[in-house]
């Protein structure tokens, strides 16, 4: 800490402030700084300009770009648009079991179908398509409506008991416990014989007497022998893929209170092309027909 | 003297800088924001809004409360890749009847502007009670307890008129029916015609969350279903000057 403040030859003027005895120098902006500023300043004249900016009475300068958020974003989406208007036409041309014998159509649908998958199916089918509980897997032969190519499409483009297409795939199992068709031992014998269809242990002294209710009021759709009929979705039961559960408790509520799956109708936000594709990559990964 | 000299005046009096500041913050927020509130543009008029209706309305409450904004926007920006995975980019006038609106400002989870009707209500219950089990990378955590609390709509009136005095245009007729109408939406074995009739034919009406009475997750199953269908965006066109 000096005690007295000392003024040198060649000093610039100071501020005229004094706090005890420390005095400020009243010295110019960095010339560099000065530039900056004033370039920023004439920068923002010409944005302005260029770009959309002043609010006027009815709206705003258009700019001498014509640049619009708007019309940024619909040219970027028109430009892939029309580089993949080619192959989509030739996809949407095709027929559906002749996509796969392309090698250069079979190889992009199924990679743009990848690309569907993952965004529009993976939250209930899984990102890997082995689904979950109520969702079914894909990767396997089990299908409940087809698992041809046309099948498949056709359950992409229209969904299953949806209120969004009227050709959705529809079925209705019968609630046999909540509206009562049947007894609740009778529940518990046809749960025990449709175990028994798959070699679950199961009770054996019910099954016989399930298997005379699986004939009055199962077999209809799911076929005498349980193998499921496709045209009604009516899943196979002699085969231990289940989509809710194979185990007691599960098939017990199942046969009681029934299952109604729902899967949109994606006509409304996927073009067709997109619906083949996505059909194409769901077909090749493992349990297409 | 020149003009720069004259700033001293300001440099050395506090409170005439006071007051010169705030003259100058005021004029750049009038050329800022009042145009947004005359300027036609920016409140482009489209076709197909329509209010809450108050199942919905009691599921933006819980929306809100649960504070669902803050890992997921309602705001699909215009840009490709957004479009792409979620639709078409979100309107100004898609938020008209928000109060606050629910745009957020944060993405853990995905967009919801147009969730409704991408997945099965099934879906959104099985969910909201384990979000893993349907999708096993997700960190949400579980809102099972929404179908255990039973709303009765007792208060949606309430929050409609309120809704009301701030310019949403519910009529004094859809008021009175509100508690009525809350409880037509998540039955469909009831007498929905007057629901139908005040908000209009596409009303989803179902139990929305599959079990028996009106869960919390009933009403936010309805809110979800809807979000983002009201515009037809196939009979749409964009205004790019917007």
């Amino acid at each position: 800490m000096s005690k007295k403040s000392q003024k040198f030859e060649g000093d610039p003027n100071t501020t005229g402030h004094e706090w005890d005895g420390i005095e400020e120098f009243d010295n110019p902006m960095p010339r560099w700084w000065l530039w900056t500023f004033y370039a920023t300043i004439i920068w923002g004249v010409i944005y302005t300009i260029a770009y959309p900016a002043w609010p006027l009475i009815n709206g705003a300068t258009a700019g001498v770009l014509g640049w619009s958020t708007r019309g940024d974003v619909a040219a970027e989406i028109t430009a892939v648009e029309e580089a993949n208007a080619p192959v989509n036409a030739k996809l949407e041309a095709a027929e559906l079991t002749a996509i796969a014998e392309d090698p250069e159509l079979g190889s992009y649908a199924v990679s743009a179908g990848s690309a569907v998958f993952k965004t529009w199916c993976a939250q209930c089918h899984g990102s890997g398509a082995a689904g979950a509980k109520g969702y079914p897997n894909l990767l396997d032969d089990d299908w409940l409506w087809g698992g041809s190519m046309e099948e498949i499409h056709a359950t992409i483009t229209h969904g299953i008991r949806n209120e969004d297409s009227d050709e959705a795939r529809y079925s209705e199992m019968p609630a046999f416990g909540r509206d009562e068709l049947l007894e609740k031992e009778e529940i518990s014998q046809v749960v025990n014989y449709v175990m028994s269809l798959s070699g679950e242990p199961q009770d054996a002294s019910k099954v016989e007497a399930g298997s005379v209710v699986f004939a009055d009021n199962c077999a209809s759709c799911h076929m005498e022998d349980g193998t499921g009929d496709r045209a009604q979705g009516a899943p196979n039961l002699a085969d231990a893929i289940w989509l809710y559960g194979g185990d007691y408790a599960t098939l017990t509520e199942t046969v009681a209170n029934s299952r109604y799956g729902v899967m949109p109708a994606w006509n409304t936000r996927l073009t067709e092309a997109e619906i083949r594709a996505v059909s194409a990559y769901v077909h090749q990964l493992g349990g297409g027909e | 003297m020149s003009i720069l000299d004259k700033h001293k005046i300001l440099e050395t009096n506090a409170t005439l800088l006071l007051i010169f500041s705030f003259l100058v913050v005021t004029i750049g927020g009038l050329v800022q924001i009042a145009p947004l509130f005359y300027l036609e543009n920016t409140i482009e008029k489209v076709e197909g809004m329509r209010p809450y209706t108050p199942l919905e309305m009691a599921g933006r409450e819980v929306y809100i409360r649960e504070g669902c904004y803050v890992c997921h926007s309602q705001m699909i920006r215009p840009m490709r890749d957004e479009v792409e995975r979620y639709g078409h980019y979100s309107l100004a006038a898609e938020s008209m009847y928000d109060r606050p609106f629910q745009w957020g400002s944060k993405r853990t989870g995905p967009d919801l502007a147009r969730v409704g009707g991408r997945y099965s209500d099934e879906w959104h219950a099985d969910h909201l009670r384990d979000p893993q089990s349907v999708v096993p990378e997700s960190v949400m955590p579980k809102y099972g307890f929404l179908e255990e609390k039973k709303i009765d709509g007792k208060y949606i009136g309430d929050i409609m008129a309120t809704n009301a005095l701030l310019g949403t245009p519910y009529s004094d007729e859809m008021i009175e029916a509100a508690q009525a109408d809350f409880r037509a939406q998540a039955d469909p074995d009831s007498d929905y015609d007057g629901l139908l009739e005040r908000y209009g034919e596409d009303i989803n009406v179902r139990n929305f969350d599959g079990q028996p009475g009106i869960s919390e997750a009933d009403a936010l199953i309805a809110y979800l279903q809807m979000l983002g269908t009201l515009v037809d965006f196939s009979t749409f066109t964009p205004d790019a000057s917007r």
